[in-house]
């Protein structure tokens, strides 16, 4: 099932008519809503936010914090003030650890992650460790690159005080079994965190179902623009942690002896923030919206079937990461052949992959591997993408 | 595999001036790549790595009379082709000469930063720091 009016919302695929972009996982292309928004918000309504004064301003503001609602809404957050604006995953991330990590953890305190996070879910909390004096543990992946859930309970009864995991892996596509993963930390006391960055384009995320207290995730990996993302936090938490940057907007207050912070979410927010990919990120979460959730799923899904079956037709290729439950993303190795060259034969032929260690070197120290060749796919991904990937792929195997 | 002899800059020249597709020039260069000597496993340290390069890339110098003798290698075959070409203009040469070669006029003529993705050409162009550098401290000594 292929749906062209799905590829004729992204303007980028058109002017490209010869690519195939197989590098979703790294950040997705945008829709014309996205883009509309964009420039419309720079010459219709820019002006500062917050900062009263004017009408314009007004109306800036307003939709600023529209966008605020409609990404609540989304992730069905209780409120809007559990929504903070950051740059990304990335930023959400260090915002927690900076923010909640003291008030967590001190000397002897162990934090727990998974060998599959992204390094952006690894050295926030090293560096955590190293100001606190807290102990990072990391629970193994099976060589299928599942999380090893027995290892899992055995590292929870060392109690950790923060348990940070992804949702889905960037690396191989696991979908984590947060169903099970959350309340078992949640059992021992933890802060529970949630790398959902490659969640969010795929399937909808009820963070008050999965019961998590943090959710990060960026908005140019779910067709928003780049430098935009949110941390969902829980309003008890967000209330508890102190700022974790500081100046303008986050302020009630400011005398020079003592400064009042500003309520949630501006306690987090200093400075002028992001307003135009905020209101953009929105635009995107609408058009998700206006979409059937479900035909992207399963759309996406026999993608992933179709690709995974082709590409194990191919002679010596490999694929890593056979997880029952897998997010549209298809890791490979060729047999004796470096994944930098396979990425380089493939981008000769028009298709745009991502090789190397995807940011995830302690996933590819534990399945023993430098690296791989990652094709992962979109709403905009046909089946016949899937074909010119494994035309590609053979010619690159024949010359390798 | 025998290694077939490595290649001169005459060769990869006038070859390379036949070649208008894509393939050809990268068969070449995996071709020439395999053809190159494996640096020993015991070589292959952390200190000799090249940062810069996408690829692993080690590299050792070694200086006889005047010559410096490059032995460089790598994981992956494109980039090893690479080096290929990087030796057939620097290897067995005194320093003095290394330091005047127009290697970027080479990569020029041959087209081959415009086939290489950026980051592969910042390695190439981190490769060939590198090598000059030593080149530079060897003519120093
Ligand atoms: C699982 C995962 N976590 C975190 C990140 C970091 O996201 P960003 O670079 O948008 O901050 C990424 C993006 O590559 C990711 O895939």
């Amino acid at each position: 099932m292929t749906k062209p009016s799905w590829r004729s919302d992204f303007p980028l695929l058109a002017n490209r008519p010869d690519l195939v972009y197989l590098d979703n996982a790294a950040t997705t292309q945008k829709p014309a809503a996205v883009l509309d928004a964009l420039a419309r918000y720079y010459r219709c309504t820019n002006a500062n936010v917050h900062r009263g004064a004017h009408r314009l301003s007004d109306e800036a503001t307003a939709a600023f914090e529209a966008a605020r609602e409609t990404l609540a809404r989304r992730i069905n957050a209780r409120s809007s003030r559990e929504v903070l604006w950051t740059r990304g995953t990335t930023e959400a991330i260090n915002l927690v650890a900076a923010a909640h990590g003291p008030l967590a953890v001190g000397t002897g305190d162990r934090i727990l992650i998974t060998e599959m996070e992204h390094h952006s879910n690894i050295v926030p909390w090293q560096q955590l460790c190293q100001r606190t004096g807290a102990v990072l543990m990391a629970a193994r992946v099976l060589p299928s690159g599942e999380i090893d859930h027995d290892d899992y309970a055995a590292k929870l009864e060392e109690e950790p005080r923060i348990v940070s995991i992804s949702h889905v892996s960037n690396a191989l596509g696991t979908v984590n079994d947060l169903a099970s993963l959350i309340p078992s930390a949640k059992a021992v006391g933890a802060t529970v965190v949630v790398d959902g960055a490659q969640a969010v384009a795929h399937f909808h995320v009820d963070v008050q179902a999965l019961g998590c207290d943090f959710y990060a995730f960026s908005g140019h990996k779910m067709y928003g623009p780049t430098g935009i993302g949110v941390l969902y936090g829980r309003e008890e938490l967000l209330e508890e942690m102190p700022p974790w940057q500081s100046g303008g907007e986050m302020i009630e207050r400011v005398r020079i002896e003592e400064t009042t912070y500003a309520s949630l979410p501006f306690k987090f927010e200093a400075g002028t923030p992001d307003i135009s990919g905020a209101i953009a990120f929105a635009a995107a979460v609408d058009y998700l919206d206006r979409l059937d959730g479900d035909a992207i799923e399963s759309h996406e899904a026999s993608l992933l079937a179709y690709a995974s079956a082709s590409l194990n037709q191919v002679e010596g290729l490999r694929i890593v990461g056979t997880a029952r439950a897998k997010g549209p993303v298809v890791s490979f190795l060729l047999d004796g052949s470096h994944p930098h060259d396979v990425g380089t034969l493939l981008d000769q032929q028009g298709v745009a992959v991502r090789t190397g260690h995807h940011c995830a070197m302690p996933l590819m120290d534990a399945l023993g591997i430098a690296g791989t060749v990652r094709a992962s796919f979109s709403l905009y991904n046909s089946r016949q993408d899937v074909d010119k990937l494994c035309r590609a792929v053979r010619t690159a195997a024949s010359m390798l | 595999m025998p290694a077939a002899a490595a290649p001169c800059l005459d060769d990869i020249r006038s070859t390379f001036g036949f070649f208008d597709a894509w393939q050809d020039k990268y068969a070449f260069l995996i071709d020439i790549g395999k053809s190159l000597a494996p640096l020993p496993e015991a070589d292959r340290t952390e200190g000799n790595l090249v940062r810069g390069c996408q690829s692993q890339v080690w590299l050792v110098p070694h200086f006889d009379g005047d010559k410096v003798h490059l032995a460089i290698d790598s994981d992956a075959h494109i980039v090893r082709g690479l080096i290929a070409i990087v030796l057939a203009a620097y290897d067995d040469r005194p320093p003095r000469q290394i330091l005047d070669f127009d290697i970027e006029g080479l990569f020029d003529e041959l087209d081959l930063i415009g086939h290489l993705s950026p980051t592969r050409g910042n390695g190439l162009r981190a490769m060939v720091a590198r090598i000059r550098n030593i080149a530079r401290e060897h003519a120093a000594s």
